[in-house]
């Protein structure tokens, strides 16, 4: 027994429209499934590579990822727990501490709505439409991730800064954004404006107009084509660039570093806290924090399992 | 419902894929538009859909201007090649679309909507398909779908876009009859595209022939198969047999051979010889105004095609030509032939 293979049909005989004619439909181009080989030898044999080699570079592997990914994890959970859990959550439990979770969130909240309008905007233009300059947009869109946080924070302070552009205006008019929630958003929105655009545009691309010109000719106007049409097709694609967007979103260093001022309680987010606390010799309260930080990754890791899996599902019912 | 186009020019770049084109549509028609990729059919059935717009000229459907609509307000059923089910749907949701989206004044109520799509689906005979997605139905059933979601919205006018290009033979030519009878029933003026010149002349009441942004020919089936009204029409339905003539004073040449037909009033000048496969005859030699070798015979169903290396002229020119079974042909045979039906245009190229 060398090669077994299977075919499907289903042979399905449709009656015809026409009263008068007998028409049969035949059935789809039946998918064949084969199944693999299965010959009497080994698997083993079927690998190119010697055992030992294989055993080398798996190991390589695996020692890399344990000592540059696995180690310093347990490290941040060590430390946090190295003065039990009671210490852990009076460290959670500081006024700095919550606070610092407070505006994160809420950065991370506004930056991911934004961006999510935005980079839906973005896509779509790029995915459905053709215009002059649709190049320098999609170049314009990965910006944010050539240049330095730190430089991306510090466009803000030459903006906004006492000496900035604005500065004197916003100083005029008593509006505070450097050193404040704005800046440390704006600064967010700028870093993470690629995630949502950068998982839409393929998708959209991938999909084509066809549906929403279906949507269009049957009378849908141009929302309902979006909401009933476009914005199902790419739900997943979303999803996924919302997760990575947040997740950046609430790890950012750099550029809110530059932006923030670092004014205790009021404009440390958890990355800065974690950074003030270290240096201030709080070990455990500062892998406390961290430790949150790791927590999300990970959440975000296994949800972004999910969701890939998820959009290669909706990938793959399409013959044309 | 009528369609008129009137004067169209659309323009991509520089290339003009519709170069003042003129269409009259009546109603209740079954019109095909047919031509080579490229010749501007689709973008032709894009505008008349409001689905692409026209740098001049005017549409006019029922007499009312379209262009002054979009695509949403002009009431039109438009099918496409690859279907463009909505995928997230079930075949229920699809039907039921173009119904629930209509202004929440007009719309019907639920029980209503479900009656009309269950009318619909029996109509394409799928009903019992209702509950799956299109990612789980064959091609020919999408199409169905698609031509179900599309009536029911109750079009002005059905446009479809090489509705079966996308499947495979057999299925093809059973839609084909399938759509034919479905428009008997309903009577929608339609038109529809396609690259196929047996689906154009099988489906269609009237054929529009294209070919480079241009309309070379509007008749019905048997008038473009018989009186072909350019050699590019000529060329392009049916097969035939093209040779290159010279005209002069009502004889026509080939490679200085005087053939023994008349010049039907083609003006002087290089010409082309067209000839269906199946009307030139063949007799034995000597006695037709062309000569040359069977080189190879090959038989099959009521016909047996042979190819015939022409004797003469410059070069060797090879034909192929229907002969009836009871002419027994044989390879390195000598035979004459003799157009029975042909037609001559100038050469243009």
């Amino acid at each position: 027994m060398s090669t077994q293979s299977s075919v499907v049909t289903s042979a399905t005989e449709l009656r015809a429209y026409a009263p008068t004619a007998d028409l049969t439909v035949s059935p789809p181009p039946s998918r064949i499934e084969r199944a693999r080989p299965r010959t009497g030898t080994s698997p083993d044999n079927l690998r190119t590579e010697p055992g030992p080699v294989r055993f080398i570079i798996i190991s390589l592997a695996v020692t890399f990822l344990s000592v540059f990914v696995v180690l310093p994890l347990v490290v941040v959970f060590a430390s946090a727990f190295s003065k039990g859990i009671g210490a852990y959550l009076v460290a959670l439990a500081e006024p700095e501490a919550l606070s610092a979770i407070k505006l994160t969130l809420l950065v991370a909240a506004i930056s991911v709505t934004l961006n999510l309008v935005f980079g839906v905007i973005a896509a779509w233009a790029i995915a459905k439409f053709d215009f002059t300059g649709k190049t320098f947009l999609i170049t314009l869109i990965d910006l944010p991730f050539s240049v330095s946080p730190v430089i991306s924070g510090l466009v803000f302070v030459l903006l906004f800064g006492a000496q900035g552009f604005f500065g004197t205006w916003l100083q005029a008019h008593d509006i505070h954004i450097l050193f404040a929630v704005p800046g440390i958003a704006l600064a967010t929105i700028f870093v993470t404006f690629p995630f949502v655009a950068r998982a839409l545009i393929p998708l959209m691309q991938e999909q084509g107009t066809q549906e929403e010109e279906a949507a269009i000719s049957l009378g849908a106007s141009g929302l309902q084509t979006f909401f009933r049409v476009t914005l199902p097709n790419i739900k997943w694609g979303l999803l996924y660039g919302v997760l990575l967007c947040n997740a950046r979103a609430m790890g950012e260093f750099g550029a809110v570093s530059v932006v923030s001022g670092h004014i205790r309680g009021e404009t440390n987010t958890m990355p800065l806290l974690v950074e003030i606390l270290y240096n201030e010799y709080q070990f455990v309260a500062s892998f406390a924090i961290a430790s949150l930080l790791a927590m999300l990754a990970l959440i975000t890791l296994v949800v972004k399992t999910v969701l890939e899996r998820r959009l290669d599902e909706g990938q793959e019912p399409r013959d044309h | 419902m009528t369609i008129e186009v009137k004067n169209i020019v659309k323009k991509f770049g520089s290339f003009a894929a519709l170069d003042n084109v003129d269409l009259k549509v009546d109603q209740g028609e079954l019109l095909a538009l047919l031509g080579p990729s490229g010749s501007g059919k689709t973008t032709l059935l894009r505008i008349i859909a409001g689905l692409d717009w026209p740098d001049a000229g005017e549409v006019l459907i029922d007499g009312e201007n379209a262009l002054a609509r979009g695509a949403s307000e002009r009431h039109v059923g438009f099918v496409f090649q690859h279907y463009a089910l909505f995928r997230h749907m079930t075949v229920f949701e699809n039907v039921a679309f173009g119904l629930r989206v209509q202004p929440r004044a007009i719309r019907k109520d639920e029980a209503t909507i479900r009656a009309r799509v269950k009318e619909l689906l029996d109509l394409v005979q799928l009903d019992w398909l209702s509950d799956r997605y299109p990612s789980q139905l064959s091609g020919g059933q999408r199409q169905r779908i698609a031509l179900a979601r599309a009536l029911a919205i109750e079009p002005r006018i059905l446009l479809l876009d090489e509705p079966f290009g996308a499947l495979d033979a057999k299925v093809r030519k059973e839609l084909r009859q399938w759509l034919r009878s479905l428009h008997n029933e309903i009577h929608v003026t339609s038109i529809f595209v396609t690259h196929d010149q047996e689906e154009a002349l099988e489906v269609a009441n009237r054929v529009v022939v294209m070919d480079k942004g241009r309309i070379e020919q509007i008749g019905s089936p048997g008038e473009v198969y018989d009186n072909p009204a350019t050699a590019f029409v000529h060329g392009f339905i049916g097969e035939s047999i093209v040779l290159p003539v010279d005209v002069s004073g009502g004889s026509v040449r080939l490679g200085g051979r005087p053939l023994n037909i008349a010049a039907n009033g083609a003006a002087s000048g290089a010409s082309k010889l067209f000839v269906r496969r199946h009307d030139m005859q063949i007799g034995p030699a000597g006695s037709g105004s062309l000569e040359g070798a069977v080189r190879h015979v090959r038989s099959f169903g009521p016909i047996q095609r042979a190819e015939v290396a022409l004797s003469g002229g410059e070069g060797k020119t090879i034909i192929e030509i229907d002969a009836p079974r009871d002419r027994e042909l044989q390879a390195g045979e000598i035979v004459s032939l003799q157009p029975r039906r042909y037609r001559i245009f100038a050469a243009q190229d």
